[in-house]
Order: C-alpha cells, then structure tokens, then sequence
C-alpha cells in the first residue's frame, strides 16, 4: 500500500486543482489509479507521455495528472491525439474519455481512429451513463433502465464497445473493470506497449447517477456485480450462444500485429521522394 | 520546393504553396467544394518535405487534428468552405481560448446550408468573426488575388505563432478558383515560434506579462508539463471560477489582439487623397471595385477605394479617419451587406451598399450604377 500511495504521488499534481470532481464511490479514481501504475510499469518518463481527454466525469483525469495534459472537446479527443501524434510521433498518447464521449458523440472519431490504426492507447471508462450532466441514458446505459432522460426506461439498444472497435480495425481490444482493478493496469500497460490503436474499455460504477436510479446498490454492491458477471474470453466463449445473460468477457479481446498508420504514412513519405522518420 | 520567377496558378494552389513556404508540416482536412484543390494539392506536396497530410473524417476532426499537431510544436492548417467552417466552429474557439497557433483556410462559396456549392459568395464575414459561442476576437485575412493567397498564407502563420491564435484566411471562391500568372517574392518573412525564456518550472502558459507580451507555447514532449483545456483558466492552464481569474484570462484574449491593431491591421488606399466616395471592398470584389474607381475618375467623378485585406480585427479607425474627409461610403459585397454593417457603425446614415448573393460576381458597372445615382 505504502508503495502504491508513492506512486500516486509521483504522478499526481497535488497542489494544483485537488479535491477532485468525482463523487464519493465513483469507480473514475481506480481506473485513474491502474492508469498511473500501467505507466510506471511501462518506464515512460512524464514528458514522454500525453494524456488527452474528453469531457465528462473522466475528462477531468488529465487535470490531476502531472504529464502533458489536454483537455479536449465533447468526443473529439481522438481527433487531437490524431494531430499530437502525426506531429511528433516520438510521444506516447494516452486518450481518456468516457462512454458517452467516446461512442455518442464522439462515435464517428472512434470508428475511423479504429479503422486508420494510428498509435494511440483509448481508455474508455464506462458508466452506462451521462454522470457530469446528471444522470442522462448513454449509448451503453442498458435497455430498460431509467435514467434522468428515460424515466420509463431506455428503449435503444446499448452498444458493445469492445465489440464495436474491434469490428472496425483496432489493433488491441481490452476490457477490465474497477473490481478487476489490477487486471486493469495490465490490460492497460500491454495497451500503452502496443504498436497501433488499442482500446481498453474500463467499466466503472457510477452508484450516484446510474445505480441509485436503478436499484443496484452501494458502489460495492456495483463492484461486486462485476466479479460475478465477468468471465474469462475462453470460458465466455464457452456459453451457448443465446444463453448468455448479463455476463460479459474481460481480459485481452483482440491481439492483432499490423502495420499502424505511421508505418504505412512512411511509405508514402517514400513514394513521394521525401524523407522523414 | 523551387521557387520559381513566374509561374501560372490557382488561388487555392498558391495558398497552399504559401503554407509550405511559412513552414506548414500537417495539414488535415475534409473534402469540400471549392477548397479541395488545396487538401489535394498538400497531399501530393507535403509528403515530400516529410510533412504529414491527413484527410479526417470530417471538418470537426479536422480542426481537432491541427491544434493536436500545433501542441506538438508543428506548423498545422485546415482548408473547408461553408458548411464546414460551421463544423469547425466549436475547435476554432478551443483554439481561440486555449490560445494555439494554426491556420483556418475558408473558401468561401453560397449559402446558407448546402447553398451554392460551386458558385462564389461573401457570406461568412460574419461567421468568421462571431462563429463560436462566447466571446474572443479572431484575426481574419482576405486575398483579392492569386499572389495574396501566397504572401497572405504565410502572413497568417507569422500573425498566428506571433499572437498565439487561430487564423482564417477568408477566400473567396473566385479567388480561390481564379488563376492568374504571378511572380512569388524572392524574399518571404517567416516568423517561427519562439523559445520559452524561463525554465519549466516558472514556466506558466497563461501568464500575463508585463507589457502585454505574449507568452511562447511549448511543444508538449520538451520537459515543460502542463495542462491546456478549452475551460476558462488561470495562468498555469488548470480551470478556475475565481472571478478575478476568469476576468484575467477572458480579457487578456481580447488585448493581446487589441493592443496590436497597428501590426495586425493591413489595408490598401487607392486614389482616395481626394475622392468624395469611397468604396469599402475586400477579396475579389475589390478588383471589381478598383476597375470602377478607374471609370469614376475617367468620369470625372473623385471615388477612391478602401480595401480591409485584414477583416478583422475591422479597419474601424482608418474608415473614420477617411469619413472625414468623404462624403459617401459605397459598399459592394457578395452577400447582403455584413460589411455595410461595419461601416455603418463608423459613418452612420453615409453609407449605401451594393449586394448580390445570386452566385455571379459583383460587376464594375454594378459598383458605376451605386455611384452615378448618388448625385454628389
């Protein structure tokens, strides 16, 4: 413990802007917790990293982090990693953003960061729910539940967010949870290692927008609904298709090793005569 | 790149060649009429000075993807048109606030909506200026020739690395598509940006110089860690809600702009010593407007030309200094009069406007009719 608290020291920018944003029991703070470790254990210095974020509960994370911080747009953080990236791809980026940044508004800049396979590690977190603005449904708020937009219940289907970037072209797919916190640095760590798009979708309980309304209890309660519905990939596999209830897979979803974007730009550089990289 | 004494070209060609002379090394953009030749002419180009050409998913991303590139330290532009300068607002006033150099390119074709995609337009004058919500001034340049594309390019990335703000270069879609037979100077200055003169850890992005001296933006990577955010913030960059705070970093947006007027501004006079009219045009309607200042004079008529090629900030003080000498201010635009409006501000009830907004261009005998009936 006493090591963990050093390392979050290291990181963290305490004199700035502490307290923090998040709610007591917000799940945000462990998964800002992997992210510091899977960093340490990466080796990367502070100036080698860029952390981007979103806006939203988790686009708050880069305020309290002591890298190159950039605190973006609703659901264009992607787009500024994009530019960071091609403009100096010597820096490891870091892109934070929640589930409704990510895939709502921010859908269209997802898909096609998959689909170019350029360089960067996306933490997704998610909440099922819109939390900063108070409690709205999101693209993955399951179907049925209230939420302070569908008070008779949500009526869209929620996506699969690891399932969508993977049908789009991400390199890495990983998903981990706040229960499975230290699953997560290492998902996170292999993430960040990574040479093309990964994706780490963290799921993480908001017990104030998306729990009260929906009945599932203290943030514990939602910590330990996790633990009993999450599966292995293999054993996932395994269930019949058709019976699978509320359980999902964690752990690493997609390995691929394909040229990302920059490779492929250098032969471009090549063709046109010019020299770089 | 060769540079060569004379050469044939397209507005948005040379606007692009510009960029690469000032240094621009990431462009990205989204297709759209009439602006596209630049995104082609840069994918073709930049990839041989090793730069870095991208062509997002749209104009959102796009405007995203030059300020991550500018943040890395790199010289980034965007090129649209209309609907897509809309898209980009919400990144252009991130850069505004945020306080990151780069360069908007806005080729400006009919609207509203899809409007006239390939027919010519004056409408995002306005746009330009008061596009994004809040409040932030803008600098906004307007070519009236193939030459400007080139040297105004360049002049936008010097006034944006110099004052630490986006930049738009507003063509319009006859400048942009016009070719003409230029000669491109020998001679170009390019300012790039500057070195921080303190250490990381005194360094404070935000801060608010003595003198009104404008802090150097660091590349992010080069040891100076901090944290850029589109939220209104403090010196060192992190969010306040301090009123003192939020004062000082909303009206330093306004003063670094305002208190440069005299470096910002460019304005060109033609004939207007002794001219009882003045006529206030800027990109190619100008060079409609000069031709009728050429048939005024043949007959007999003192009309002289003002020409804004900075936008904005508004040649406000030179207008007034000629409205004491002018009767009349005529001013043509390819679009209702968003002009009109700013001159009306500084000579109330002496101005008249001349508007056309059906595609064509605004004709020298258009701009003669305005003039012959406002019987001096």
């Amino acid at each position: 413990m006493i090591h963990t608290s050093e390392t979050m020291y290291k990181y963290l920018r305490p004199d700035k802007k502490f307290p923090h944003v998040w709610c007591a029991g917000c799940g945000i703070g462990i998964v800002m917790g992997a992210l510091v470790r899977a960093i340490e254990r990466t080796g990367f210095t502070k100036d080698e990293i860029v952390l981007v974020s979103g806006i939203g509960c988790s686009g708050r994370m880069s305020t309290y982090l002591d890298f190159n911080t950039l605190h973006t747009t609703h659901g264009r953080a992607l787009s500024f990693a994009t530019g960071i990236k091609l403009a100096n791809p010597e820096l490891n980026i870091i892109v934070v953003m929640g589930d409704g940044d990510a895939t709502a508004i921010g859908g269209n800049h997802l898909i096609h960061t998959c689909r170019r396979n350029i360089d960067l590690t996306a933490l997704i977190i998610n909440n099922n729910i819109y939390g900063m603005t108070g409690g709205q449904y999101s693209p993955t708020t399951p179907m049925e539940c209230k939420a302070s937009t569908a008070q008779y219940g949500t009526i869209e289907k929620p996506f699969d967010i690891c399932k969508l970037v993977e049908a789009c072209g991400a390199s890495f797919v990983a998903r981990s949870t706040t229960y499975h916190a230290k699953m997560l640095d290492a998902m996170l760590s292999r993430a960040i290692d990574k040479k093309g798009f990964s994706v780490v979708e963290a799921l993480s309980q908001c017990p104030v927008q998306y729990g009260r309304r929906n009945k599932k209890g203290s943030a514990v309660d939602m910590m330990m609904w996790y633990k009993d519905n999450s599966l292995s990939n293999p054993a996932f596999k395994k269930i019949p298709p058709g019976e699978v209830g509320e359980q999902f897979p964690v752990g690493i979803l997609v390995d691929l090793d394909e040229p990302d974007y920059l490779e492929r730009y250098s032969q471009i550089v090549k063709k046109a005569g010019g020299d770089r990289l | 790149m060769k540079r060569h004494k004379d050469l044939l070209l397209h507005g948005n060609e040379a606007c692009a060649m510009g960029a690469l002379a000032a240094g621009m090394r990431l462009f990205a953009g989204y297709p759209i009429t009439p602006s596209t030749e630049i995104a082609e002419f840069l994918s073709v180009e930049l990839p041989k000075v090793g730069g870095t050409f991208i062509q997002m998913e749209d104009e959102i991303s796009s405007m995203g993807a030059i300020i991550g590139a500018s943040l890395a330290g790199v010289k980034s532009m965007t090129a649209t048109s209309g609907p897509g300068f809309s898209l980009m607002q919400e990144n252009l006033g991130f850069a505004a606030m945020a306080e990151i150099p780069c360069v908007l390119v806005n080729v400006m074709r009919g609207g509203p909506s899809t409007g006239m995609p390939t027919r010519p337009s004056q409408g995002d004058v306005m746009q330009s200026r008061w596009g994004t919500h809040g409040a932030h001034p803008i600098i906004v340049l307007s070519p009236q020739s193939v030459l400007e594309c080139y040297t105004l390019t360049i002049h936008a990335f010097n006034l944006a690395e110099k004052y630490r703000s986006p930049v738009i270069m507003l063509m319009d879609g006859i400048v942009g598509h016009m070719w003409e037979n230029v000669q491109l100077p020998e001679k170009i200055e390019v300012i790039d940006r500057p070195e921080p003169s303190v250490p990381p850890d005194w360094y404070n992005p935000y801060d608010n110089l003595p003198g009104g001296e404008i802090v150097p933006l660091v590349p992010f990577g080069e040891g100076y860690r901090y944290h850029v955010t589109g939220m209104v913030h403090d010196k060192s960059g992190y969010p306040t809600l301090i009123h003192e705070e939020v004062e000082q970093c909303l009206d330093k947006l306004i003063y670094k702009i305002k208190n440069n007027l005299h470096d910002i501004i460019r304005i060109e006079e033609y004939m207007l010593e002794d001219a009882d009219i003045c006529i206030v045009a800027h990109g190619s309607v100008a060079r409609s407007a000069r031709e009728a200042v050429n048939i005024a004079r043949n007959e007999g008529l003192k009309v002289g030309l003002l020409r804004p090629i900075t936008l904005w900030p508004f040649p406000r003080f030179h207008l007034e200094n000629i409205s004491k000498k002018v009767k009349l201010f005529v001013v043509p635009e390819m679009n209702y009069g968003q002009v009109y409006g700013e001159v009306l501000k500084s000579c109330p009830k002496r101005a008249v406007r001349v508007t056309r907004v059906d595609g064509e261009l605004v004709t020298p005998a258009q701009i003669m009719e305005k003039i012959e009936g406002a019987a001096l």
